[in-house]
């Protein structure tokens, strides 16, 4: 347990614990939300474990990664207050039946979690070829917003539509959300897609992104966690961050740092290296989210 | 009497310009699951062309971001995508509709020369 007057992160990089890098500068402002009830706490985010991919060369131990992952987090302590799954929960599939026998082994993987507090969202592969059916059948809506110590948390589905597209119906569910909140509220939004043109060449964006951070810049402190290229990237759209997370399946090459988006094979001399999970302090004074990137083994 | 003569006139000078344009070169572009067939498409720099493109299988894209075309293929139907490429070099073009597991490697190269 950390001594008390210490944040948690300042209490792991004294003892030297866990965090492989720390990477700061997210939103910043006064994060002045009056009514509800502020206090900082931490969150996991875990993303692309792509349960049900094969490929030896790639990841020899594909069938214990994310149990490893999930070992891992609950090793923690203290324990986060909850979870984030920022997609590619499975692997694809064309068979329906397949896609639903992948999604009940991963979600049996997930219960192991001590911490219940878990919040899903798909990538494209668990959504694209049926719109999101399969997923909704085994973790509920693909879009939804939640509230927790002060920062409220909106999930955006840029997947079930294989086209890459939010949609008009969820960006005008968006901006009807965004109204309702203050233009100094601690926002963090959640989805698997870049919102922004990372790099088009191998599908890394979305192609309606633009709107929906059109719609999030009229609000001070907004900070958005996704996941699809399998790699760190950080990035400033405005006064919006935009921090990707490494995968918990294989790695993927830095964007345009090759001709073919293709994953990067398993180094038997450093296993797990590209892969791994973090986690993520939100502190309020100021509005600041401390990023601690974690191995899986 | 007038008008009518200088509306003959416009209507052969544009009959004129249209000849003098090039007709776009028709490129026909086969998806199917999980390649383009051809996958490597030679250009000439300024040289307008149409992709005419179709699928065998199922919805895909065929998207060219590097010139900001994009066309969505549907299985028995023709889409024509028009490009005048302005640059030259070798660019990617891929289906931007997840179409299944190999969509990540679908993919074609354009190259564009002097």
């Amino acid at each position: 347990m950390k001594p008390s007057g210490l944040s948690r992160r300042e209490f792991m990089k004294l003892a030297g614990l866990g965090g492989v890098v720390l990477v700061s500068g997210c939103a910043t402002g006064p994060g002045a939300t009056g009514a509800v009830a502020e206090s900082e706490f931490y969150f996991v985010q875990l993303s692309d474990p792509h349960w049900g991919f094969e490929g030896p060369d790639i990841n020899p131990d594909a069938k214990v990664t994310l149990k490893k992952a999930v070992a891992a987090v609950n090793a923690m302590s203290p324990q986060p207050d909850f979870v984030v799954f920022t997609g590619d929960l499975t692997h694809t599939t064309d068979d329906p039946k397949e896609r639903r026998r992948r999604m009940a082994e991963f979600r049996d993987i997930a219960s192991a979690l001590k911490v219940k507090d878990v919040h899903f969202m798909p990538g494209e592969h668990d959504a694209s070829l049926d719109n999101g059916k399969a997923f909704k059948e085994f973790f509920g809506a693909t879009h939804y917003t939640f509230d927790h110590k002060g920062v409220h948390f909106i999930t955006i589905d840029n997947v079930s539509d294989p086209m890459a597209s939010i949609g008009e119906e969820q960006l005008r569910w968006l901006a009807a959300d965004l109204a309702a909140q203050p233009k100094d509220a601690r926002i963090v939004v959640l989805t698997h897609r870049p919102l922004f043109d990372l790099y088009p060449q191998w599908d890394w964006a979305t192609r309606d992104g633009a709107q929906a951070i059109a719609l999030l810049q009229t609000h001070d402190n907004v900070t958005v966690f996704y996941g699809h290229i399998h790699q760190e990237n950080h990035f400033m759209t405005g006064n919006i961050a935009h921090h990707s997370a490494k995968g918990l399946m294989f790695a993927l090459p830095a964007p345009a740092s090759q001709p073919k988006r293709l994953p990067i094979p398993w180094d038997a001399s450093a296993p797990y290296k590209g892969l791994g999970w973090r986690d993520i302090e939100a502190e309020t004074t100021p509005v600041h989210y401390a990023i601690t990137e974690l191995p899986v083994a | 009497m007038l008008k009518a003569a200088a509306a003959a006139a416009l209507l052969g000078l544009a009959a004129i310009g249209a000849r003098a344009q090039a007709k776009p070169r028709v490129i026909p572009i086969t998806a199917r699951k999980f390649t383009y067939e051809p996958d490597v498409v030679t250009l000439k720099q300024s040289e307008p062309v149409i992709f005419r493109l179709t699928s065998e299988d199922v919805v895909m894209g065929f998207s060219v971001p590097d010139f900001g075309i994009r066309g969505t293929i549907i299985p028995g139907q023709a889409t024509d995508v028009a490009l005048t490429p302005a640059k030259t070099g070798e660019f990617t073009f891929l289906c931007d509709v997840f179409c299944g597991t190999g969509h990540e490697e679908m993919n074609g190269t354009l190259r564009v020369v002097a």
